[in-house]
C-alpha cells in the first residue's frame, strides 16, 4: 500500500505539478520546505490523494509540519485508509 | 478637513458597539471587533509609539502576520500620525537570507524610522539593517504599553492635514520594494468616496476578503474602505484560503457577504478546487458584486466560476470588473454594477498586428475582451500614442489618467515620480483602448509579470537564477506565459547551460526552481534549460525577453 502511494503520488507530482514527467521523486526528498511544491499546488496534491486513495485530508494538514516528503505523506494516507 | 483619524474616531464615538470586522481563523471562534475594541486595540500601539519616541510623519514598517495584531498596529500608527507600511511576513517557502535582502532594499530607499515585529524575529530584522540605517526604533510586539487610556481628543493623528502622506504601498521583489507609492489622506478619502458611489454602497453591504493587507486590493478594498465607511468586514487569512478556497464561499454564506474582490486566477482556483462536501448548504445569493481586479481578466474565468457556483445561488449579475492601481489609491474604473459587463469580441490579428480593436467578423479569429467598466467619478482616462497625443476610440495605446486620488510621489524616488507623472497625468504603463466611456486593458508596456495578482519584475527573477552555479549573467531570461487552466501567468525561466550531462542539468534546473521560488513572491513553474547560444540577444533586456518568449513558445507549442 505504502509503496503504491509513493509511486502514484510521485508520478503525479513529477508530471502534473513539476511538468517533468521523466523525473523520479525520491521518497525522502523534501517537497514543501524546499519550495518544490508551492501552496497553490498543495490543494491539487490533496485533491489527487483524496480521489486516488479514497481518504480525507484536512486543509490544516497541508503544510510541512504534517508531511514534507512522499514517505511522510504515504504514512499519513496509509493511516487513514 | 478630514483625515483617517477623524473618521475612525467618529465611528468610535457614534457607533462604538457596531462590529467593524470579524476575523476568521481556522481552529478559533470567529472574532468580532467593534469600533470601540478597534480603537482600544490601536490605542495600545499609539501609546507605545508615543513612548518610544516615534514622531508623527515618520514611517513605520510593520512586519507582522495577518491578524488582529497587525490591524491594531496599523491603526495605532494612523492615530499617532505616523505613516504605516506593511511588509509581507516571511513565509515558510521564503529563504531567510533572500527576505533579508528584500528588507534591506526597502529600508535603503524608504528609510523608515521605525520597524515593528515579533521578539523571535527581531534578530532577523536587525541582520537586514545596513550600518547607519535610518531605523531608530525597533518595536517588539510584546513590549507594548498596556493599561494607559488613550486621550482620544488629543491624538497626534488628528493634527495631520489632508495633504500629508497617510500610508505607503509597495509591490513585491527588490524592484517593487524600492518604489513605495506615497498616498495622502485626501487622496485616499476621495477614492473611498467616489468608489463607494460607483459600488452603490448601502447599509446591507458586507465585504468578505481573504486578500493580504500588503497588497493594494487587500489594503484599500478589503480593509480601509469597509472600516472607514462602516461596512462590516469579514476577514479571512490568505494562507488558509489558498489551502481551502471554499472558506470564501462559506464566509459569504454565513455572513451574507455582498462585496468581494478577486484576482483573475482566484475564479479558476475556486471553481476547480472546491469540493462539493465543503459547499453543502451554502447560499451565495447575497453576493452582489465580485470584482475581478489586479491581473488581466478573462471572460472564460468568469464563465467557469458562474458554472461552478450558480447552483449555490450565485447570480450572473454579481460578476463585476475593475481596473485599479496603487498609484490611483485603487479603482480607476468599475464595471458590472450599473449594467452587465460589456463584452467586446474583436479581431485578433488586427489587435496584435495593427494595434486596433475592431469588432470581429464571423469567420475571423477573435478575442473576447471584457470591459473594465467606466471611470469612477473624479477619474479621467485617456488613451495616448507614443508622443502622448490622444487616440480615438478603438485605437490601442497607453492608458493615462488624472484624478483627485493620485499618489503624492514615489517615496524618496523623484526620478521615478518624474517619469510616471507628466503634466498632471499618470502614465500607467498599461496598453488599452476605449469604446465610448468603457475602458479595455489589452497588455502592458511596463515590464512586469503578474502571477496570481502579484506583480513581479523579470529582472529580479533573472538575478536570482544567476546565483545558481552553472548559470551565467546575460544567459538567462524570465517571462510570463498565460496558463488557461490556472487563469494567470506561469513564470518561465530559460537558461543556457554548458553541461550536456542530463543529471547535472537536472541539478541545475532544480536549483533554479528552488532559488527563484524561495527568493521571490511567486512559484517558478517552468525551467527550460537550453544549450549555449540559444538565447536571442538584443540591445534591450525587454526586447530580449519578448524575442526569447516567442522562441520558447514555438519550441513548446505542443
Amino acid at each position: 500500500m505504502k509503496d503504491e502511494i509513493i509511486q502514484k503520488t510521485g508520478v503525479y507530482i513529477a508530471a502534473t505539478i513539476l511538468k517533468q514527467p521523466k523525473r523520479i521523486i525520491k521518497p525522502d526528498q523534501p517537497l514543501i520546505s524546499s519550495g518544490l511544491i508551492d501552496s497553490f499546488s498543495l490543494v491539487d496534491l490533496a485533491l489527487f490523494v483524496e480521489d486516488t486513495f479514497s481518504v480525507h485530508l484536512d486543509d490544516s494538514e497541508l503544510n510541512k509540519d504534517f508531511f514534507d516528503t512522499l514517505d511522510q505523506l504515504a504514512d499519513l494516507v496509509a493511516s487513514r485508509a | 478637513m478630514t483625515t483617517f483619524s477623524d473618521l475612525l474616531l467618529a465611528s468610535y464615538h457614534n457607533c462604538p458597539d457596531k462590529v467593524s470586522l470579524t476575523v476568521l481563523l481556522a481552529g478559533r471562534e470567529d472574532q468580532p471587533v467593534t469600533y470601540r475594541q478597534m480603537v482600544e486595540g490601536a490605542a495600545v500601539w499609539t501609546n507605545t509609539y508615543e513612548q518610544q519616541g516615534v514622531q508623527p510623519g515618520e514611517v513605520v514598517v510593520l512586519i507582522l502576520q495577518h491578524g488582529l495584531e497587525l490591524i491594531f498596529a496599523y491603526w495605532g500608527a494612523i492615530l499617532h500620525g505616523a505613516i504605516p507600511s506593511i511588509m509581507p511576513f516571511l513565509t515558510e517557502k521564503l529563504q531567510p537570507d533572500r527576505y533579508r535582502a528584500d528588507l534591506s532594499a526597502l529600508v535603503g530607499i524608504t528609510r523608515p524610522e521605525c520597524i515593528v515585529t515579533y521578539r523571535e524575529f527581531e534578530a532577523e530584522v536587525r541582520a537586514a539593517l545596513p550600518e547607519k540605517s535610518s531605523v531608530q526604533r525597533l518595536i517588539v510586539s510584546d513590549d507594548l504599553v498596556q493599561g494607559v487610556n488613550l486621550d482620544v481628543k488629543n491624538v497626534k493623528g488628528l493634527q495631520r492635514s489632508e495633504t500629508d502622506i497617510v500610508l505607503l504601498q509597495h509591490s513585491s521583489g527588490t524592484t517593487g520594494l524600492q518604489k513605495g507609492v506615497a498616498l495622502a489622506h485626501g487622496a485616499v478619502l476621495n477614492q473611498l468616496e467616489s468608489y463607494s458611489q460607483a459600488l452603490h454602497i448601502n447599509e446591507k453591504d458586507v465585504v468578505v476578503s481573504w486578500l493580504p493587507l500588503y497588497h493594494d486590493m487587500g489594503l484599500i478594498a478589503g480593509f480601509l474602505l469597509p472600516i472607514l465607511k462602516r461596512i462590516p468586514l469579514v476577514l479571512l487569512s490568505p494562507f488558509e484560503w489558498v489551502r481551502s478556497p471554499a472558506k470564501l464561499m462559506q464566509a459569504v454564506s454565513k455572513y451574507k457577504g455582498t462585496l468581494s474582490w478577486l484576482p483573475n486566477f482566484a475564479y479558476n482556483f475556486c471553481a476547480m478546487k472546491t469540493r462539493d462536501r465543503d459547499l453543502e448548504g451554502i447560499d451565495l445569493s447575497s453576493w452582489r458584486a465580485i470584482s475581478n481586479c489586479s491581473e488581466p481578466m478573462r471572460y472564460e474565468s468568469h464563465r467557469i466560476f458562474l458554472d461552478r457556483f450558480k447552483t449555490y445561488g450565485l447570480q450572473a449579475s454579481a460578476l463585476c470588473t475593475c481596473y485599479a492601481m496603487a498609484e490611483n489609491v485603487f479603482a480607476v474604473t468599475q464595471g458590472g454594477v450599473d449594467a452587465e459587463v460589456m463584452i467586446d469580441e474583436i479581431d485578433r490579428d488586427a489587435m496584435q498586428g495593427r494595434k486596433i480593436a475592431v469588432p470581429a467578423s464571423a469567420d475571423a479569429p477573435s478575442i473576447k475582451m471584457m470591459s473594465t467598466g467606466r471611470p469612477i467619478r473624479n477619474v479621467k482616462v485617456k488613451i495616448v500614442d507614443e508622443n502622448g497625443s490622444d487616440l480615438p476610440d478603438r485605437q490601442i495605446g497607453e492608458v493615462v489618467l488624472q484624478s483627485d486620488s493620485m499618489l503624492t510621489e514615489y517615496y524618496h524616488r523623484p526620478d521615478a515620480t518624474e517619469k510616471a507623472l507628466k503634466d498632471g497625468w499618470y502614465f500607467t504603463g498599461d496598453y488599452g483602448y476605449k469604446v465610448g466611456e468603457e475602458v479595455f486593458v489589452a497588455g502592458r508596456k511596463k515590464e512586469m509579470i503578474i502571477v496570481a495578482g502579484k506583480n513581479v519584475y523579470p529582472m529580479d527573477l533573472e538575478e536570482l537564477a544567476m546565483e545558481v552555479p552553472g548559470v551565467h549573467a546575460g544567459r538567462v531570461v524570465a517571462f510570463g506565459v498565460y496558463n488557461e487552466i490556472a487563469g494567470t501567468e506561469d513564470v518561465v525561466i530559460v537558461a543556457e547551460v554548458d553541461s550536456t550531462d542530463q543529471e547535472e542539468r537536472d541539478v541545475i534546473g532544480d536549483a533554479i526552481r528552488q532559488t527563484v521560488t524561495r527568493g521571490s513572491a511567486v512559484a517558478l513553474r517552468h525551467v527550460y534549460l537550453v544549450d549555449a547560444k540559444w538565447l536571442i540577444k538584443t540591445s534591450s533586456g525587454k526586447n530580449a525577453r519578448i524575442a526569447n518568449k516567442e522562441k520558447y513558445l514555438q519550441e513548446n507549442s505542443n
